[in-house]
């Protein structure tokens, strides 16, 4: 049996009362989304905030609305199964209604929040466990202690970015709304996130996460998101890949990204993947082997082995997850290709 | 303001639960299944893993699959919440006689040995049905993967929940494996 330690709820029901609350609380404060990661992360004492905020009541970080521009104006507090299968982020965001789709399992994608999965703590085998667990072994970086149990003598945490939307929002050249006491502010999502696993958000106390905007998308617009796992369902990624390709009028690719998550604090973008995607042909030359693009994702999947290289931070044999990671990048861009996804073997 | 760790306030909750109004004292942090098993003794709901990944305490809240270890009580205030001690009266209300038919269905297909996932397992199959009264079989394995089961393998929950769907909607009962003849007979 876990149990929460105490704290007391305050359940506002506007953005201002929240963050009235949140300033007057100071830094015992938490915001509460869908709490499917931080009430676990509580029970394993991981945060022991003397106040939670519950965003629940604040109707109005809710709910998907399209902007004048054809981009997306997506609520933080608008549930992962809503995002799933909302039509309009199937439509101009496929990556992201993917990823959002393969978030654990069902009734935790009825309470947890996009928000929320973007402010994701990132995790680790020697972290996401119980405070007696960690004790016997010494605390580590990430919490309590100055030993890193997953790179021997590492200064760094480099406990791995486990959210599912992060790599899609990153693909989509998102951007996120950071309301706080000192007004509102608007950066990118790869700049919310930081590379040091210990401290992965750069959020400032008091302020919270209202909205998250994705950039128009073009009509020749395809995503996908393959996600690694042991189980079908469940389980956080072993390995997370995001892959836009848009293409143009004559069926030629203008712009390709690959987001790769679940190696560091950070999903990695792999550099190169687009110069290597333009202007491949995808109607009429096929997806078979030799075909212009086929070798364009062959290479692309070389480059992403090379670029990322799974750790010993997440459960899981990071040998085969290496092993894995130009298989699934493979995989999901192929899928991209056809107009399909997820990729989700298991 | 709060005193931390070290007091818990406790208040008043007035929680709606299969039907009726329970108003219960809790701790702030007391989560919703906690409520329902120790202030109003509903034990059919269970506390597995208490983190999110078992499936076991899934409580229906306005009629969506929620795992109620991971939900404050306080939070449910002003929510419908449905545990598995409400399918029989809620089915009785709306007409029917005895248990609900997945209860039955359950029950015909033998879906359980140590019975522990079967109350999530029910509900989040309930939570299917009404929003898909004919679901397929990869549905109702995508509908139910949230729920461990370390005993029956499935196949039987799965069998379940289609002889439910083919009684309710009149329709064919895919074949059980065990009852299909041999190959080559």
């Amino acid at each position: 049996m876990l149990r929460l330690p105490r704290f007391a709820l305050r359940q506002p029901t506007t953005l201002a009362e929240a963050l009235a609350l949140l300033a007057e609380a100071g830094p015992q404060a938490r915001v509460l989304a869908g709490g499917t990661d931080l009430l676990p992360n509580m029970k394993h004492e991981l945060f022991t905030p003397g106040v939670l905020v519950s965003l629940a009541g604040v109707t109005e970080l809710r709910g998907v609305t399209v902007t004048e521009d054809g981009g997306l104006s997506l609520g933080a507090m608008t549930p992962l199964s809503e995002l799933s299968q909302h039509p309009e982020v199937l439509a101009r965001a496929p990556a992201l209604a993917q990823a959002a789709g393969l978030v654990a399992g069902p009734q935790l994608r009825e309470r947890g929040t996009l928000g929320g999965n973007v402010l994701l703590d990132t995790r680790c085998q020697y972290y996401n466990q119980t405070h007696f667990w960690r004790q016997a072994l010494g605390f580590c970086l990430k919490k309590d202690g100055a030993l890193c149990h997953v790179v021997e003598g590492g200064q760094r945490c480099v406990a791995a970015a486990s959210a599912d939307t992060q790599p899609a929002l990153m693909s989509l050249g998102a951007t996120v709304t950071l309301v706080g006491p000192g007004g509102a502010r608007s950066l990118p999502v790869e700049g919310l996130l930081s590379t040091d696993g210990a401290k992965p958000h750069k959020i400032a106390p008091g302020e919270v996460l209202t909205r998250v905007h994705v950039p128009p998308t073009p009509t020749g617009h395809r995503g996908a998101y393959g996600k690694l796992r042991e189980r079908g369902a469940i389980d956080f990624p072993l390995l997370g890949v995001a892959v836009r390709l848009d293409l143009d009028g004559a069926g030629l690719v203008a712009h390709g990204d690959v987001v790769v998550t679940a190696l560091a604090a950070r999903p990695k973008r792999v550099t190169g993947a687009g110069e290597l995607l333009r202007g491949r042909a995808l109607e009429g030359s096929g997806f078979a082997a030799g075909s212009a693009f086929a070798t364009a994702v062959a290479r692309v999947a070389e480059l992403a082995a090379r670029q990322c290289k799974a750790l010993a931070n997440v459960p899981g044999d990071h040998a085969w997850r290496s092993e894995m990671v130009p298989v699934m990048v493979r995989r999901t861009l192929l899928a991209a290709a056809e107009g399909r996804g997820p990729v989700h073997p298991g | 303001m709060s005193l931390g760790r070290f007091c818990a306030t406790i208040r008043g909750v007035l929680l709606h639960v299969n039907g009726d109004d329970h108003e219960v004292s809790a701790p702030d942090h007391w989560t919703l299944l906690e409520v329902l098993r120790y202030r109003l003794g509903l034990t059919g709901s269970k506390q597995g893993c208490d983190k999110g990944d078992c499936g076991a305490c899934t409580v229906l809240l306005d009629g969506r699959p929620v795992i109620s270890c991971l939900v404050l009580a306080l939070e449910a205030v002003g929510h419908q919440v449905t545990t598995i001690e409400g399918l029989l009266p809620a089915h009785l209300a709306q007409g029917g006689s005895g248990a609900d038919p997945l209860q039955v269905a359950f029950d015909r297909c033998g879906a359980l040995q140590c019975g522990f996932c079967q109350s999530g397992m029910i509900l989040s199959a309930r939570a299917l049905l009404k929003r898909n009264a004919r679901p397929s079989e990869t549905e109702v394995r995508e509908a139910l993967a949230g729920n461990l089961c370390r005993c029956t393998g499935y196949t039987q929950i799965v069998q379940a929940v289609a002889l439910a769907v083919a009684e309710a909607t009149g329709g064919a009962l895919p074949p059980r494996a065990w009852e299909q003849p041999p190959e080559g007979a």
